[in-house]
């Protein structure tokens, strides 16, 4: 399972929510934190390296990676996916 | 019918273009022209007095309009993108609901302030803050750029939510012409696109109810709605600018096959080649819209990275394509169009065009494509985005 830790620790590293990484509660949306769009296409590439997963066109949406919870939510998707 | 009365309209635009465009003013008989028709509440829903049109409606009125006074056609279609956003996103208010009724009934015009000074062109960051004080609000922002502001029946504004929030934290407030004071700051004396009046204004409102802030974010605003209508909207004027000087070359064209029987002009191939161009560019075009129809309440669709690459080629290939489609059609009629006051004049279309690439530069689209490429994967299917 992804842990919403494993998450916080990638925000830590995006230049928009390093500051307040771990203060962001799972459903908060980080978009409203600053996320922009430059900076969740950074995300995705971090989520993807760490997890070793790739998204799909059709997960590559600000809903998908609006909250922790939703990227925990993708994540696990594709992770499961791929252990199956 | 629709498409008779935007041709009406058009037909009025066209009598005053070149007066629009030498004095560099405000189109005011075509918009008053827009009015009569009720051209201004298309898309408003049917329970608000509107017509419940989609962007396909306004696309083929911002084509219709192109082809006659450009400024008019940019004005119709700066417009319809924030009464887009009003649809897409003010249902759940009942002020903007309101809002929607008396546009609709009043046939207001809505203009568009995202433009400030110290941030340039950037749509997605403001420096100036909403200042709630109770039920009500001031906000006071130098706004470079707000095209027929003075004209405008409301405005339609970007600020950050506070004076705490992050420049990208913003909401978009409805201001009532009689709800502002617009000093101005600098006059839109321009290459072409003269009667758009992009004037700089420094706006003060004070005093505003904060039900006329969207409740929608911002960010959510201009990714569902705001950046789509622009795109296809725009493509769409720059579409009928391009449309109006192919058919200036063609019955130039035409004379000449008339006057020398049996022959076919050399300038009928390049004619051929522009058609050839024309119809990529009416191909790319009409493909976004259709796209845009059929993702109609598909909001993953639409907020999707594939989606948002789409439209950006879309507006770097057809602003493009509508300069160089131009300029190849004035090489076809000559001097006769580089003359103004001859039936072929292509001197204002061709300066109105020029803008294409820079409103929003190409580059920076294009820079937004790049970063979007990094993570976007297939190609999908040849009917999909």
């Amino acid at each position: 399972m992804v842990s919403p830790e494993a998450i916080r620790n990638i925000l830590a590293r995006n230049e928009a929510l390093a500051p307040i990484a771990g203060e962001i509660s799972e459903d908060e949306n980080l978009f409203d934190k600053g996320l922009d769009s430059f900076g969740s296409v950074q995300l995705m590439l971090a989520l993807e390296e760490h997890f070793d997963v790739e998204f799909p066109d059709h997960l590559l949406s600000r809903k998908s990676f609006s909250t922790i919870r939703s990227i925990r939510e993708t994540v696990s998707s594709l992770v499961q996916a791929e252990a199956a | 019918m629709l498409a008779e009365r935007f041709a009406r309209a058009a037909s009025v635009a066209a009598l005053h273009a070149d007066a629009v465009d030498r004095e560099g003013r405000f189109p005011a008989e075509a918009v008053a022209a827009l009015k009569a028709e009720r051209l201004l509440g298309l898309q408003i829903p049917r329970q608000f007095g509107g017509e419940g049109s989609g962007l396909t409606d306004i696309a083929e009125g911002c084509f219709a309009l192109g082809q006659s006074c450009s400024a008019a056609a940019m004005v119709f279609a700066m417009h319809h993108i924030k009464v887009s956003s009003l649809v897409s996103h003010g249902l759940d208010s009942a002020w903007h609901c309101r809002l929607m009724e008396r546009i609709a009934g009043e046939q207001l015009l809505v203009a568009s302030s995202t433009t400030e000074a110290g941030i340039g062109g950037d749509l997605r960051n403001s420096l100036c803050a909403v200042e709630a004080e109770g039920a009500t609000f001031a906000l006071g922002k130098d706004a470079s750029v707000i095209s027929y502001g003075a004209q405008a029946d409301l405005i339609l504004a970007t600020a950050r939510r506070n004076a705490e929030a992050a420049t990208s934290d913003q909401v978009l407030v409805a201001l009532m012409a009689d709800q502002i004071t617009l000093e101005r700051t600098s006059t839109w004396d321009t290459l072409g696109m003269r009667g758009t009046c992009s004037d700089g204004f420094r706006l003060e409102a004070r005093g505003v109810p904060v039900e006329q802030i969207l409740p929608k974010p911002f960010a959510e605003i201009a990714a569902q709605s705001m950046l789509a209508a622009s795109h296809l909207l725009w493509s769409s004027v720059w579409f009928g600018i391009a449309s109006y000087a192919v058919d200036r070359a063609r019955v130039f064209v035409q004379a000449e096959a008339r006057k020398r029987q049996g022959q076919v002009p050399p300038t009928a191939l390049r004619l051929a080649e522009l058609s050839n161009a024309l119809q990529a560019m009416k191909a790319t075009l009409v493909s976004a819209l259709r796209r845009f129809e059929d993702a109609q309440g598909n909001a993953d669709l639409l907020d999707s990275l594939a989606f948002s690459v789409m439209l950006n080629n879309l507006k770097t290939t057809a602003s493009d394509m509508a300069v160089d489609i131009v300029q190849r059609a004035l090489g076809i009629v000559g001097l006769a169009g580089y003359k103004n006051g001859t039936p072929f004049s292509l001197g204002r279309p061709l300066r109105d065009v020029l803008s294409a690439p820079l409103m929003i530069g190409n580059d920076r689209i294009l820079a937004n494509t790049a970063k979007l490429l990094l993570v976007q994967k297939s190609a999908g299917q040849l009917m999909s985005a």
